[in-house]
């Protein structure tokens, strides 16, 4: 069950340009989060930053009793949260939303992340027992790699590219996942990332029969599911609903996800 | 600690502290008994019914603005027979006013509603005249006041609940369109509804919510709302309930002193869950405070400079 907690801030590390990492001391998240759940941060007091900001739950260390968040600088919210120090409380809710599914039958997973998409995959690919683990990280460039270790160490092969080319792969990184499906034979792909990504992901597994989990975004109010206004759009039976982001997400089914 | 007493009386309806979550921002109170005791509330106005389910508007449906959001949900809601069906046995368990807010797209829909409300398990109902989110516009019916009197009017023949009438703020006079309500046969009036805005992302140059405008909320309005609810508490006989950017006990007694014999609060419990709650302990520990006797002491005794 999701609670509302003051946390203590360990650490807090500028990992790559506008890119940080934190890591809180809570027992309570670090014992209860599972892979794709995120907490919801009241980035300062007062005024400014009025709503929460969804961000998600990219480690836990359950012997420790913390968990880490990533987050790159957006707005105002993540500006305020980035200047927080070590030893500073901060106020969020959490563990929130569903999970992905990683059930060990699952044997031959890929993870497919762009951007600031990339971190529940890494909680993911921590946690998931199988025999084998395949990454796909895209970024803009270089400079923006975070996680690089991390990510080596959790899979068992990654792939990584670049928009421009300064590393790995130049272009997309849905291209390298394309040229390897046929042969790879996973039986699962979880994605996260920019909607053109995640569509593409869904588009490639969806034409090679793989089950598929996406991860979406969407701005929100509440967090908790009692405001709607995280809408997305999902089937029903033959017709459609608005589902929505924050309780019956994050993460979707991409045979229930309907793009617009 | 002398046991203060902060029960109110609306229109008939009991209500055991003067605050009331806003309708729309709370759901039907499932998510949000997860973090608060719902039995500490007075009562709960719940998501905006209507007659068929709806399922609202395109996302984006929220945008940030300057201590304030603007949200175009459009009223997704399950309709008034499943909220019945689903949700008032829920909301019975707990020791709290059920106050039903609809909204339709005809005066037949507004009438049908309060009429199938009327025999349910409910304290009060809430003609929402004031919804800027949908095509059709129930908005349409709360910017004259002769379309307020009008509607009121209609309805209150089919409801046997306290009827109360909330109030867009998007009109020029609203002491007229309060006064309206009172003439139409409302027990209470709400106020205030969001304000319609606008967000615009300077890159895509396109509005951010995907229904171009939306309704204002939170502490960026409360001037103004606490302006129309003074104007409309001293028109009107009837109980006024006050609302919009109510974030704290003392954004509370300011619309109490103004006139509001209870509130309403929406946007604040989006950071803070529980903060109803702490509203309602707040105005208790102010009437202990300067010793008053009850929360009457406090409703409407602003004192104008002269
Ligand atoms: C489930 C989920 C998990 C996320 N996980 C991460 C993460 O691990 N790391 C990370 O860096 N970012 C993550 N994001 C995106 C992050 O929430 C936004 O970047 C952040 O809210 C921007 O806030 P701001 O005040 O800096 O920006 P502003 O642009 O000033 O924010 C204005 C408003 O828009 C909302 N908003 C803006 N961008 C987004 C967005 N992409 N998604 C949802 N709401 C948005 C804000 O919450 C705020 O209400 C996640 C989003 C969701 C929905
Ligand atoms: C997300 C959201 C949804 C809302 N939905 C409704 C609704 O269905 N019916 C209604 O009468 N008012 C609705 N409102 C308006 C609120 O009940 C309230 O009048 C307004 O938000 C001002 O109060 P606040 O500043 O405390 O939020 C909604 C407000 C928000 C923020
Ligand atoms: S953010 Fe309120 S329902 Fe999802």
């Amino acid at each position: 069950m999701p609670k509302v907690l003051r946390e203590k801030i360990k650490r807090i590390e500028n990992i790559a340009p506008g890119i940080f990492l934190m890591n809180i001391e809570s027992g309570y998240i670090a014992e209860n989060a599972k892979p794709g759940q995120f907490v919801n941060i009241k980035c300062c007091e007062g005024l400014n930053a009025l709503l929460r900001r969804p961000i998600s739950i990219c480690r836990v260390d359950r012997s420790e009793g913390t968990f880490d968040i990533v987050f790159q600088v957006k707005g105002t919210g993540t500006e305020f949260l980035c200047r927080k120090q070590a030893g500073e409380t901060v106020d969020l809710i959490g563990p929130l939303g569903n999970s992905f599914d990683i059930d060990d039958k699952y044997e031959n997973i890929a993870v497919v992340g762009g951007g600031i998409g990339i971190f529940p995959l890494l909680f993911l690919l921590n946690e998931k027992k199988a025999t084998k683990k395949t990454a796909f990280l895209g970024f803009r460039n270089k400079e923006l790699i975070v996680l690089r270790k991390e990510f080596e160490q959790a899979s068992d092969k990654l792939n990584i590219s670049t928009d421009d080319g300064s590393e790995g792969y130049n272009g997309l990184i849905t291209d390298l996942l394309e040229k390897d499906i046929v042969q790879a034979g996973y039986d699962m792909i979880y994605t996260c990332g920019p909607t053109p990504m995640i569509k593409k992901v869904c588009n490639i597994a969806d034409s090679s029969s793989i089950k598929c989990q996406v991860s979406l975004e969407q701005r929100m109010g509440c967090g908790i599911g009692a405001c709607l206004v995280c809408a997305c759009k999902t089937k029903y039976g033959d017709d459609w609903e608005y589902s929505h982001v924050c309780k019956d997400g994050p993460v979707f089914s991409s045979s229930e996800v309907i793009f617009e | 600690m002398k046991n203060i007493n902060t029960q109110v009386n609306i229109a008939g309806l009991k209500l055991k502290n003067p605050v009331i979550t806003a309708s729309g921002s709370f759901g039907f109170g499932r998510e949000y008994s997860e973090y608060m005791d719902l039995n500490k509330l007075g009562g709960i106005s719940v998501k905006g019914l209507t007659l068929k389910p709806r399922q609202g508007n395109r996302p984006p449906r929220i945008a940030e603005t300057p201590a304030g959001i603007l949200n175009s949900v459009g009223l997704q809601n399950p309709g008034v027979e499943a909220f019945i069906k689903n949700e008032i046995p829920f909301l019975r368990q707990f020791d709290t006013a059920i106050i039903a807010n609809i909204a339709g797209n005809t005066v037949e829909d507004y009438c049908q509603m309060a009429e199938i409300l009327s025999d349910a398990d409910i304290d009060a109902i809430e003609l929402n005249l004031s919804c800027p989110n949908t095509k059709e516009g129930c908005m349409i019916f709360g910017i004259s006041p002769n379309g307020v009197a009008s509607i009121t009017n209609q309805v209150k023949k089919y409801c046997k609940k306290p009827l109360i009438v909330k109030l867009t703020p998007n009109v020029t006079n609203i002491m007229a369109i309060a006064e309206a309500a009172e003439a139409g046969g409302a027990d209470a009036v709400s106020l205030i509804n969001t304000i319609l805005g606008m967000a615009i992302d300077i890159n895509t140059r396109r509005p951010i919510l995907a229904n171009n405008f939306g309704g204002l909320s939170g502490p960026a309005v409360k001037p103004v709302a606490l302006r129309m609810v003074y104007e409309a508490a001293t028109r009107v006989k009837i109980p006024v309930i006050g609302m919009g950017g109510i974030s704290t006990a003392d954004d509370a007694i300011e619309f109490m002193l103004a006139g509001a014999s209870a509130v309403m609060v929406g946007t604040a419990n989006f950071a803070y869950p529980a903060v109803c709650v702490e509203i309602a302990d707040g105005i208790a520990t102010y009437i202990q405070k300067h010793n008053y006797d009850n929360i009457y002491d406090i409703i409407g005794k602003l004192e104008l400079n002269t």
